[in-house]
């Protein structure tokens, strides 16, 4: 089977990486083993939150004062100028409504109750301008009886500690009592399924009841599993403020946005082949000519580009034995040390050096193998490595950034 | 560290990967049945987390396992390659004390069925459809009375193959082998027939198998393990007769019998196949591999005009093979084609057929339904003959295998010319 381009990984980098080429005419395919880290999402994607341990206010100044080895040194503070500006209209196209500013990090309400710098917001998600002046007034954290993956009181104290105060409630619904039938399986996705159509109303009724006297109301991100019109839906029924706030994994706002992505990618015509592993490639010179997956066996995938989209260790795009770091599908070239101890830092919670381990790449971002660059090989994303994006903030404004760029270079060959 | 201690790694991880699983919940996420059935404990909970307290004690195995489709969605969607339903179905064959009732056995026997309810086609056709066998067959046996049994063709495939297409099959320049599996034989001919009438035009003659049993999914997912494994060993003969001394490939019409052949007889009733596997295959991709590779070209009807859209059966999301039947359906120029969000009918084979199963059935297919009847097409298509009856009997529309579609809209004279068929 041969295509324009066959991009190997199915998360947030190779789905926009996709769905641009597709826009602009080509025949793609992207071959995804399993589903990606976006199910893992908070609801908000980073562009640079942190450095050093501190918040960024102006994410684009702080950018353009890295180092060489960051990738978005790479991609160039001019392009990313530009890019960022196209994110948030095309995650509108699938499906995706966000808030936020390039210009000036806001802060997103985690799960522990804590603030963090974010770029981009899915609506309706808890955020705020500044964590040092809360305009919420009194809260009510409203959960649902049974769903363990969200901690109200964690919420609740971080919230009074910055001067609020709250109430905790909780309420059921005969839908939801047949879920908790089932102890293990109480979870977000099973939730989200259940609020809809006329469960809705009948959420915004216990919801108006036990919200007192509040002024506003937090509840978790558990609902809107396919689109977000049951989140609308609940918020204009709901007497006051209403916010969302993200839950430990599954993360209902980054299935959605896999979920919105993927079936956009599909619409513009690209191929998505989920469940499905490559297993080798064959180059010629400096050309890689074709890959194997596991299902389509001896019918290869042929192209005139590949990008590797395949993430870190999390998502196997970058593997570890006790002796060494590899790139398992192509074994491309990867900047890490030998020594294992070199890997790690003793505690924990410090920067870890294999954080920023990544397949080696040209200025163009592509790929290279015992020492020579793969002219039609790119790398995009968390695979690319050289930041630790957990400490930055950075992860989805890499994946995107850097799948922009590379999209652009492929377009102007 | 030395490299022993890498290998030491490597073979600590079982064949099923379950020691891979890292809790993430994905699998609970796309499982068709957990949302309607709060019975059922989930993938993970069935899967990887039971199993490690069933490695312990099999007094931990739970009966509810049993609600579980064996659609491998869960093992599509795991990041972490840990086969979920391989191991949830392994610990039912396993554990399970429940010994299979005359229902199941009923069920799981479709080629002792098939044989016994061909012969008088008309009168079981017309008896299963009757209201108050129907009751009786729900009251009895457990089998629901709102489904509509498949109803048996008065002549089997392989009679008609016999009689009116043998001869021929040899004096084409090429040859491929047919799995044509119980659906066909039994229930619906014309299929094959459909396939005979596709590869012939592109210079292939059909042979078949000489003893083709049930490949064995129905006794598999009715536990009757010694059976299934019997009529594997036999397939697996016949097989390797076709692929490793004539140098056939085998092609079959149904995603679910090429599925079982593939994948489940390694993994569920260790029948090692891997010197064969890689030569049994759906139509659908033998096919389009011949016309992708340049081999073979498909000339289409000019006034062949529908709009269908394709469903994705389980298995064959599993497989990864979606891709082929929907690439041969795109290349005929009328058909306006339309993707399916890919969901499960909710038949799962006999799952559907019981009784105890049925709403949660229809629960599970429901999504799937709504859509197919919101996009006002034609024809339905899909590569499952259990699907085809779950959306016939669910959304009244038609439903077709690529195959027939592909005959039905073929310019067979054409498409012989354009391949230069001349029998020998």
């Amino acid at each position: 089977m041969k295509y324009d381009i066959v991009i190997i990984g199915g998360g947030l980098s190779g789905l926009v990486s996709g769905i641009l080429l597709t826009k602009a005419g080509r025949k793609v395919a992207i071959v995804s083993s399993g589903h990606s880290a976006l199910h893992f999402s908070s609801g908000s994607f980073g562009l640079f939150g942190q450095r050093d341990g501190n918040f960024v206010e102006r994410p684009l100044e702080a950018i353009a004062k890295l180092p060489a080895s960051h990738p978005y040194r790479k991609v160039g503070i001019d392009a990313i100028t530009d890019y960022v500006k196209r994110v948030k209209p095309l995650f509108a196209e699938a499906g995706i409504n966000t808030h936020g500013s390039e210009e000036r990090n806001h802060y997103r309400l985690t799960p522990i109750g804590a603030f963090k710098p974010a770029w981009l917001t899915i609506d309706d998600y808890a955020t705020v301008g500044k964590p040092d002046n809360l305009p919420w007034g009194k809260v009510a954290i409203i959960n649902f009886n049974g769903y363990l993956d969200f901690y109200p009181s964690f919420i609740a104290k971080g919230l009074e500690e910055a001067g609020l105060s709250c109430s905790l409630k909780s309420f059921t619904l005969p839908e939801l009592e047949t879920l908790r039938k089932s102890s293990t399986e109480m979870r977000a996705a099973n939730i989200a399924r259940v609020i809809v159509g006329d469960v809705i109303g009948d959420v915004a009724r216990e919801v108006n009841r036990l919200a007192g006297d509040a002024d506003t109301v937090l509840m978790p991100a558990v609902i809107g599993l396919f689109d977000d019109e049951p989140v609308k839906l609940l918020r204009e029924k709901v007497d006051r403020p209403l916010y969302f706030v993200s839950t430990q994994p599954m993360s209902v706002g980054g299935m959605r946005s896999q979920i919105r992505l993927r079936r956009y990618f599909k619409k513009l015509g690209g191929t998505y082949l989920l469940g499905d592993s490559v297993t080798n490639g064959v180059a010629e010179g400096d050309r890689m000519m074709k890959i194997f997956t596991v299902n389509l066996g001896d019918m290869e995938l042929s192209a005139d580009y590949f990008i590797l989209a395949s993430g870190s260790f999390f998502s196997y795009g970058i593997m570890a034995n006790p002796v060494s770091i590899y790139e398992p599908i192509f074994g491309l070239d990867i900047k890490a040390p030998t020594t294992r101890s070199e890997w790690y830092h003793k505690d924990i919670f410090k920067d870890h050096a294999y954080m920023k381990y990544g397949v080696t790449t040209d200025d163009e971002f592509r790929v290279m193998k015992d020492g020579r660059t793969l002219d039609n090989m790119y790398a995009v994303g968390a695979v690319l490595g050289g930041c630790n994006s957990m400490k930055e903030e950075s992860g989805a404004g890499v994946a995107l950034m850097t799948s922009m760029k590379v999209v652009d270079n492929i377009l102007a060959r | 560290m030395d490299d022993s201690t890498v290998n030491y790694q490597k073979s600590n991880i079982s064949d099923n990967n379950f020691e891979q699983c890292i809790k993430c919940t994905i699998c609970t996420v796309y499982c068709p049945v957990t949302p309607v059935n709060p019975d059922f404990p989930g993938p993970k909970q069935a899967g990887p987390d039971g199993e490690r307290y069933r490695l312990k004690k099999p007094f931990f195995y739970d009966e509810a396992l049993k609600y579980c489709l064996n659609c491998k969605r869960c093992e599509v969607v795991c990041p972490s390659n840990v086969k979920i339903g391989d191991i949830i179905q392994s610990a039912r064959i396993k554990y399970s004390k429940k010994s299979p009732g005359l229902r199941d056995r009923m069920l799981a026997n479709t080629d002792f069925m098939g044989n016994m309810a061909t012969l008088v086609a008309p009168v079981v056709n017309a008896t299963l459809g009757l209201k108050p066998v129907k009751k009786i067959m729900d009251a009895t046996l457990g089998i629901d009375a709102h489904r509509t049994f498949p109803s048996y063709a008065s002549e089997k495939f392989t009679t008609w193959f016999k009689k009116e297409a043998r001869l021929n099959q040899s004096r084409y320049p090429r040859q491929v082998a047919y799995f044509h599996g119980c659906y066909v034989n039994y229930n619906y001919p014309q299929l094959g027939k459909d396939l005979v009438t596709v590869m012939n035009a592109v210079g292939y003659g059909i042979k078949l198998l000489e003893d083709e049993k049930c490949c064995g999914v129905a006794k598999i997912s009715n536990r009757l393990i010694d059976e299934a494994k019997r009529d594997g060993k036999i397939n697996l003969e016949q097989i390797r007769r076709a692929v490793l001394e004539e140098n056939l490939t085998v092609i079959g019409t149904s995603s679910t019998c090429t599925f079982t052949i593939r994948d489940e007889y390694p993994h569920l009733l260790d029948l090692d196949n891997a010197d064969v596997r890689d030569e049994v295959m759906l139509a659908t991709r033998f096919l389009y591999n011949l016309i992708d590779s340049g081999k073979a070209k498909l000339v289409f009807r000019d006034d062949y005009k529908k709009r269908v859209a394709y469903h994705t059966p389980c298995h064959m999301e599993k497989l990864g093979w979606t891709i082929y039947s929907t690439s041969l359906l795109k290349m005929i120029p009328g058909l306006d084609y339309v993707p399916l969000e890919s969901n499960c009918c909710g038949i799962a084979g006999t799952y559907g057929f019981k009784k105890e199963n049925y709403n949660y059935s229809q629960d599970i297919g429901r999504p799937l339904f709504n859509q197919i009847l919101g996009e006002h097409v034609d024809l339905v298509a899909t590569d499952c003959e259990t699907c085809k009856w779950q959306i016939e009997m669910s959304t009244g529309m038609p439903v077709a295998n690529p195959i027939s579609i592909i005959a039905d809209a073929l310019d067979i004279e054409a498409t012989r010319r354009a391949n230069s068929v001349n029998l020998k």
